[in-house]
């Protein structure tokens, strides 16, 4: 297979100031996506500010101190540029898909975005009035606050997994213009930035480009946050969140895990995909919405991280199955705790997580991703050549010892958000 | 648009369109039936969903514990859903994969089981479905303006059904309407990927070539009489948040309006593109758009979005906003009619027209980046019009002029052709509006 044999074979450059450069030539389609990011994530939000890293990737693309935000709108709109900015815990990225004829002008645009936002005032007075309006949507969501919820269990007493990453109304009222350039002026430096670079340009034009935008960029690095180890013996706990408006009870579940960098994230990784996700929702699939017809969708999820993360089931029932619905759950995590996968069950999922990967990284914006992954966590840039060798290696054995380590079902943590009272 | 499409049509009436795209090591594979919800009477409305649902639950030849993991040993994924003119199931996996890709599809056009328990429990997997949906406030006042913008169309029920159809539909309702559209006289198989197109069409001609065709299938012929006058609904539930909706009468995609219509969408809120796949998963670019700067700007809204879908029968241009905290819905729909207005008197300008082009341009571009998206576009718009409309999009695009597009302002954004929709937290809710 072509994509397998040679892999994605990026190219990897580091600038004098510490920025990192990373292309990918792909010429499926005449476009490139860009993804600059800044370790600028909600992990460093103060509790008093808290949803700063949020408001800022909202503000940050409407004004440079070169051009007014209806310059950067017109730049965009007139080529038809897709442009948004998001922040998760760690990272803040700046992501664009463009025409490769546009690819210049854009990196150069993106790069101002980064470096040299403006903050005007009436640019946040809006965006702010946006963000409390989606903090109040999500607490009429009872997906959002089921997850909101479960977090904040997870990871108690205010730690930065845990907390709500839009902030409260509170916090978000109270940040100002000077909190916004502080955080800038504090977290963005060039050592802690990656640019991505995928799509129709090739690498020499790529990082000439980079280099030229990004080059003479000069600033301290940032100081590293120390994240606590979230609890790990903590007894079962369950939350109700009644919503008495709504027609669905939806149900989140889960517990901490391990690090990215544990070596058993591989087992961790293969253990999820029988349990949530292979096929329509792994076993879990099977049984709540498959044999009981209990559920349009049930699932679990594995997000290892810089401190452990979590591995989450949701999933969405009439209230009058709440209780047979955790009860399930419990029974499918019990069985693999207890009796483990079968050989064919391994194998199954390693065959489909192996034979995915060209189909995963075929468009620019899934390429883009899985380099920013791959950089932030340090994998290496062989890393999807290496991945088929760091599934197939794991054995029933370590599956099972995942299994038996990660699905504690009496130290879960158990939310119900949705018209249902005990 | 520029591609190396094959089409042929089986003795039995299947049609067949097959494109090699040599830049992965993947295949596609997609299998259309041109019924959807619209094709569904009284008593029976999303019957063509669930019969969908039941189409993944083995065959007469792949028991339905082989299903699963069928296209997973190839890394594969596959889907399927149900819209208002269409049904759709498509498998992506490696190009190893495609026989047993096709295999699947051809099993599931003729040798679905409909296991009367899997049919018992289906039935609350959707309703969990619908009633997953209706947490959702944005999607409930939808559905209430759908209904109230048609009064004898089908499109007029939501795809997924009335609770009441859910709860009484049997298992001969079901397996007849399965029975009746899932012919190869009613179907079109896309196959795009790494593939040699002489060899899929020799494979598609063993799998599917034995099917016998059915009879010719009635087509809904009904049209929805002229709109007398403005219409309103009103949702009134508790919430946090208000939400507006401007539904006005507009042309299906045969209709030499469509593409005028596309780039007055364009101009009133950012091009979309015409993927129902993939152009909705990424933000518009609308930071000038006119509704944007109208609403959102000024601090009314806190998202516009609007929707021009490529259908059949003419549908809905659904303009949708999120008022802000404080802001009355009566004085959202003020600002936006006026602008709508402004519109239809005063015309556009030059550059608005070429800048929405560019974005069109662009965007038709970043749809169609996957042997995925690329069989999607194939297949839908042979079955909801024909493959001549989507090849030569961009030229239409391209063709529209100034005067096209104030003629639709004109046309289709008038007062006594629209529902108006709100979505309004009842007295006491936290985000009433004052």
């Amino acid at each position: 297979m072509a994509v397998a044999a040679k892999g994605l074979a990026a190219v990897r450059h580091t600038l004098d100031n510490g920025a990192v450069i990373i292309s990918k030539e792909a010429h499926t389609v005449a476009a490139v996506t860009i993804q600059m990011s800044a370790r600028a994530g909600s992990i460093h939000d103060s509790n008093e500010l808290l949803g700063l890293s949020h408001l800022a990737s909202r503000v940050l693309d409407r004004g440079t101190t070169a051009r007014s935000s209806e310059d950067v709108a017109e730049a965009l709109d007139e080529r038809g540029v897709s442009l948004s900015v998001g922040a998760n815990r760690h990272v803040l990225t700046v992501n664009c898909t463009c025409l490769s004829e546009d690819f210049e002008a854009m990196l150069e645009l993106v790069g101002e975005i980064l470096m040299q936002p403006a903050f005007p005032d009436e640019e946040i007075e809006t965006r702010k009035g946006e963000v409390l309006n989606a903090i109040r949507q999500d607490e009429d969501s009872p997906a959002a606050t089921a997850m909101q919820n479960l977090f904040a269990m997870l990871y108690p007493d205010r730690h930065p997994y845990g907390r709500p990453a839009k902030g409260t109304i509170e916090t978000v009222g109270r940040i100002g213009r000077n909190d916004l350039v502080r955080f800038h002026e504090a977290r963005f430096a060039p050592s802690t930035t990656t640019a991505i670079i995928v799509g129709d340009v090739d690498r020499e034009r790529a990082a000439a480009a980079g280099e030229r935008v990004l080059g003479r960029w000069r600033k301290p690095a940032p100081g590293e946050i120390a994240l606590a180890h979230p609890p790990s013996d903590r007894a079962r706990q369950v939350r109700v969140i009644p919503m008495m408006n709504k027609a669905q009870a939806d149900i989140a579940y889960g517990l901490t895990t391990i690090v990215r960098s544990d070596p058993r994230y591989y087992a961790y990784t293969l253990m999820n995909n029988a349990l949530g996700q292979y096929g329509v929702g792994g076993r879990l699939g099977d049984s709540i919405r498959e044999r009981q017809g209990m559920a349009y969708y049930v699932f679990s999820s594995f997000d290892a991280n810089v401190v452990e993360g979590p591995l989450f089931v949701r999933a969405g029932v009439n209230p009058s199955n709440v209780e047979r619905a955790i009860g399930s759950i419990d029974a499918e995590l019990r069985r693999m705790a207890s009796d483990g996968l079968t050989a064919q069950e391994l194998a199954d999922c390693q065959q489909y997580l192996v034979g995915s990967i060209p189909r995963l990284l075929e468009t620019n914006g899934a390429i883009a991703t899985f380099l920013q992954t791959t950089e932030f966590f340090g994998l290496g840039l062989d890393h999807d050549l290496r991945l088929p060798a760091l599934l197939g290696a794991v054995t029933l054995e370590d599956v099972n010892a995942a299994a038996r380590d990660a699905l504690d079902v009496d130290r879960a943590s158990v939310v119900v958000a949705g018209p249902y009272q005990p | 648009m520029d591609t190396n499409m094959t089409a042929r049509v089986l003795d039995n009436g299947l049609k067949v369109l097959v494109q090699e795209v040599h830049t992965a090591p993947l295949a596609s594979v997609w299998c259309w039936y041109k019924v959807g919800s619209k094709d569904e009477t009284t008593g029976l409305t999303g019957v063509s969903h669930w019969v969908e649902h039941m189409n993944f639950k083995g065959t007469t030849h792949i028991p339905r514990e082989e299903m699963k993991g069928s296209i997973e040993k190839f890394g594969g994924s596959w889907n399927g859903y149900t819209w208002l003119d269409e049904t759709t199931y498509m498998e992506t996996a490696s190009t190893a994969g495609l026989d047993r890709m096709l295999f699947i599809e051809s099993e599931r056009m003729a040798n679905c089981m409909y296991d009367p328990d899997d049919c018992e429990s289906e039935r609350t997997v959707i309703i969990s479905e619908l009633q997953g949906s209706e947490n959702d406030p944005d999607t409930l006042l939808e559905q209430e303006v759908i209904a109230a913008a048609y009064k004898v169309h089908p499109y007029r029920h939501p795809t997924i059904g009335w609770l009441s159809d859910l709860q009484t539909m049997t298992r001969d309702n079901l397996y007849q309407h399965y029975r009746r559209n899932y012919v190869p006289n009613n179907a079109t198989v896309v196959v795009v990927g790494d593939v040699d197109t002489d060899a899929v069409l020799r494979r598609v001609e063993k799998q599917f070539g034995g099917i016998p065709s059915g009879p010719d299938l009635r087509r809904v012929s009904v049209i929805e009489p002229e709109q007398l006058g403005e219409r309103r609904v009103e949702v009134s539930r508790e919430g946090t948040t208000a939400y507006l909706k401007l539904a006005y009468r507009a042309p299906a995609l045969g209709d030499p309006d469509f593409f005028p219509m596309l780039v007055l969408d364009a101009i009133l809120t950012g091009a979309k593109g015409i993927n129902l796949w993939s152009s909705f998963r990424t933000p518009p670019p609308q930071r000038r758009a006119r509704l944007y700067r109208a609403l959102v700007e000024r601090r009314l809204a806190s998202s516009v979005g609007a929707g021009l879908l490529p259908t059949e029968h003419p549908f809905l241009y659904l303009i949708s906003a999120t008022a802000m905290e404080g802001v009355s819905l009566a004085d959202l729909e003020g600002a936006a009619t006026a602008c709508l207005e402004d519109v239809a008197r005063r015309g556009i300008t030059d550059r608005e027209l070429i800048k929405a082009k560019s974005q069109l341009r662009a965007r038709l571009v970043f749809e169609n980046d996957s042997v995925t998206n690329l069989g999607h576009q194939l297949g839908y718009f042979e079955t909801v019009a024909n493959g001549e409309v989507y090849h030569s999009a961009p030229a239409r695009i391209a063709g529209v002029t100034q005067t096209d597009v104030e003629r639709a302002a004109t046309a289709y954004l008038k007062t006594d052709r629209r529902t108006v929709g709100w979505f309004q937290p009842p007295l006491g809710s936290p985000g009433e509006a004052t």
